[in-house]
């Protein structure tokens, strides 16, 4: 990828790039200007649709596709919800760009919302980004100003108007259902689907709900062409009709136990270890990695043997992860326990579970009574055949909860129990030599 | 003489009164808006940035005011983790124990914040100081580990520097804020 050219990120590093003043005078609303009035909103969702976007959030949706299930000749209002909920742990890209680049962001939401010809955007930011809501505030006063938003969006009948809705710390509120409940003011609790969103949304109304990242490469698809995007990342794999390939620029975060932990851009598909060796100026400490969770928590566990596998939508799940996630990495060292991963782990999802489902709400706080037992030196090797039951049985992939929270539980459990086994074994047999091989039923350990 | 027994005026004085003119004003706002009801997150922070807390009279006048179930404000207030239900101390300390700064090092520096505030997590030190709470990732990963307190991000912090920082505040004793 030598002649890779960040887009996504190109703005980030310029002084005062957040205002308006900078973000023009690169080019910014240029893109707009061309589109609104001069392409219809029809055009905009095939083109989108054409260079086969799939969601920068997580699960990878393909968002013209997304788009496409919006009624047609509805009366309105039809609603655009941005995804600002960056909850996923370790992840901290969208962030990045809201900071630094709102008004990238905000061309994104115009441009999208003129696609599905939304009347109303609801951003929905997480309550931990003070200064995100600060920087888009300020962006969508500057932006109303000079005539990119409000009423009759440079001259032509198009209006649409921007809010921004902060939420209060719930982890389920990035399920797209959840963060649609919040905006309404009620308890995040996801809802069964069917009807989808783009039928029955916000407000009881057709609605998209679109990560920040996604949206922003919109405008890039929009102003650079399909050829463009179609000319970076990973087609789709031949004999796997499933997959949707692979397109565009990525945002990659790396944190964790790498020399130079940050946000960069890069081509979908690079591989995992080029990441970490080229951005992160690899292992600190002179360290090897043991482990790396290649898109936030609820992705699993590469082990060091799996750093080859490309970070495209595919690679993670052939290396046995849920899927790229988030992009953003955590890299763990050689030196690491996994047991205190799994606990870390465990810990948040069984705080983060919202309490609707049984299967979610019992398997993550049973799963993390075994992690403490077994930190506490009661642990026994059944004990890692139940967290293999837990991690089998809770999620919307066995069927048995609404959304994906359980998911996300499982798999850093199932990965650690696939690629660490032994070392959990260890530690068992380790911390409790006298009881590590009992089966009958033990008592459980109530301890924070 | 009234035979009538609607005390809805009544009602809505006393709401008035428990939450300020501040928090009235804003709620007067929301009906502006065509859902009302979807603003309870909104007004609820609106609360909490006044009161520093949710306390069960400020839930009861905003579902008088906002013209939501009592029930529902409750069940918002208790779902989401930034709403607090107790008084909280004068600085308010984040830990993030999210995954990245977890494996940089997050747990010792709870143990070491524990040990010097001798309080576990969510509680207050008596002398109504400090208050401690573990959050989830807080989107600063490359900061890892990473302690707020108040709205100061504490970045890469060992936990022999949790002493000074805690020093810093008690020795300027900054005014509330939130």
């Amino acid at each position: 990828m030598p002649d890779f050219e960040p887009v996504l990120t190109a703005n980030v590093d310029k002084e005062d790039a957040h205002r308006l003043t900078v973000y023009e005078a690169g080019g910014g609303y240029g893109t707009l200007r061309r589109v609104v009035g001069q392409m219809s909103p029809g055009d905009v969702v095939q083109q989108v649709q054409a260079s086969q976007l799939r969601g920068r959030g997580g699960a990878g949706f393909p968002t013209g596709l997304k788009w496409s299930f919006l009624p047609k000749d509805h009366p309105g209002p039809i609603y655009l919800c941005v995804n600002a909920d960056e909850s996923e742990p370790g992840t901290f890209c969208n962030r990045v760009l809201m900071e630094a680049d709102p008004h990238q962001v905000l061309e994104g939401i115009i441009l999208s919302a003129y696609a599905t010809r939304a009347s109303t955007a609801y951003i929905y930011l997480r309550y931990e980004y003070p200064l995100s809501l600060q920087r888009l505030q300020a962006a969508i006063g500057e932006a109303r100003e000079a005539g990119y938003l409000g009423k009759n969006i440079l001259g032509t009948d198009y209006s649409l108007e921007v809010r921004i809705h902060r939420g209060a710390a719930a982890y389920v509120c990035g399920e797209e259902t959840g963060l649609i409940e919040s905006i309404e003011g009620r308890r995040a609790w996801p809802r069964i689907k069917p009807p989808f969103p783009a039928v029955e949304g916000l407000f009881r109304k057709p609605t998209v709900v679109n990560n920040v990242e996604t949206l922003a490469c919109v405008v890039h698809i929009l102003d650079r062409g399909v050829a463009w995007f179609k000319s970076i990342g990973v087609p789709p794999e031949p004999d796997n009709p499933r997959d949707a390939g692979s397109f565009g620029p990525k945002m990659f975060g790396l944190s964790g136990h790498v020399n130079r932990p940050g946000c960069y851009e890069a081509p979908l598909g690079i591989s995992c270890g080029e990441l970490i060796d080229r951005f992160g100026e690899g292992v600190w400490k002179d360290r090897r990695a043991k482990a790396v969770v290649p898109g936030g928590l609820s992705t699993g566990l590469l082990s060091e043997r799996e750093l080859d596998t490309p970070m495209d939508f595919a690679g993670p799940i052939r290396a046995g992860c849920l899927g790229l996630g988030t992009g953003c990495a955590v890299v763990l060292d050689e030196t690491y326990p996994i047991l205190d991963f799994l606990h870390n782990s465990c810990r948040f999802f069984a705080h983060e579970s919202c309490g609707q489902c049984t299967p979610c709400r019992e398997g993550t706080a049973w799963a993390l009574r075994l992690c403490q037992r077994i930190r506490a030196g009661r642990g026994r090797l059944v004990d890692l055949d139940l967290l293999a039951e837990i991690g089998d049985t809770i999620g919307v992939m066995p069927g048995t909860t609404i959304c994906g929270l359980a998911d996300g539980a499982a798999w850093p459990i199932k990965t650690a129990l696939a690629k660490f086994r032994d070392e959990l074994e260890e530690s068992i047999r380790q911390t409790n030599p006298q009881g590590y091989a009992r089966t009958e039923p033990v008592e459980a350990l109530n301890t924070p | 003489m009234s035979t009538s027994t609607d005390n809805r005026s009544q009602v809505e004085a006393q709401s008035r009164e428990v939450l300020g003119p501040k928090v009235v004003e804003f709620i007067e706002q929301c009906h502006a808006d065509p859902e009302p009801a979807g603003k309870l997150i909104a007004v609820l922070h609106e609360v909490q940035a006044e009161f520093g807390y949710l306390a069960p009279d400020h839930l009861d006048a905003v579902a008088q005011l906002l013209r939501v179930p009592a029930a529902k404000v409750a069940g918002v207030a208790s779902f989401y983790h930034f709403f607090r239900l107790t008084p909280r101390g004068r600085h308010m300390i984040n830990l993030c124990l999210g995954t990245a700064c977890y494996v940089k090092g997050a747990d010792q520096i709870a143990h070491r914040l524990q040990d010097e505030l001798g309080i576990t997590f969510g509680e207050t030190t008596p002398d109504g100081m400090f208050t401690l709470e573990g959050t989830r990732c807080l989107g600063t990963c490359g900061l890892a580990p990473v302690m707020m307190v108040d709205a100061d991000v504490h970045a890469q912090v060992t936990p022999d520097q949790v002493p000074g920082i805690l020093e810093q505040y008690l020795r300027e004793d900054k005014p509330d804020r939130q």
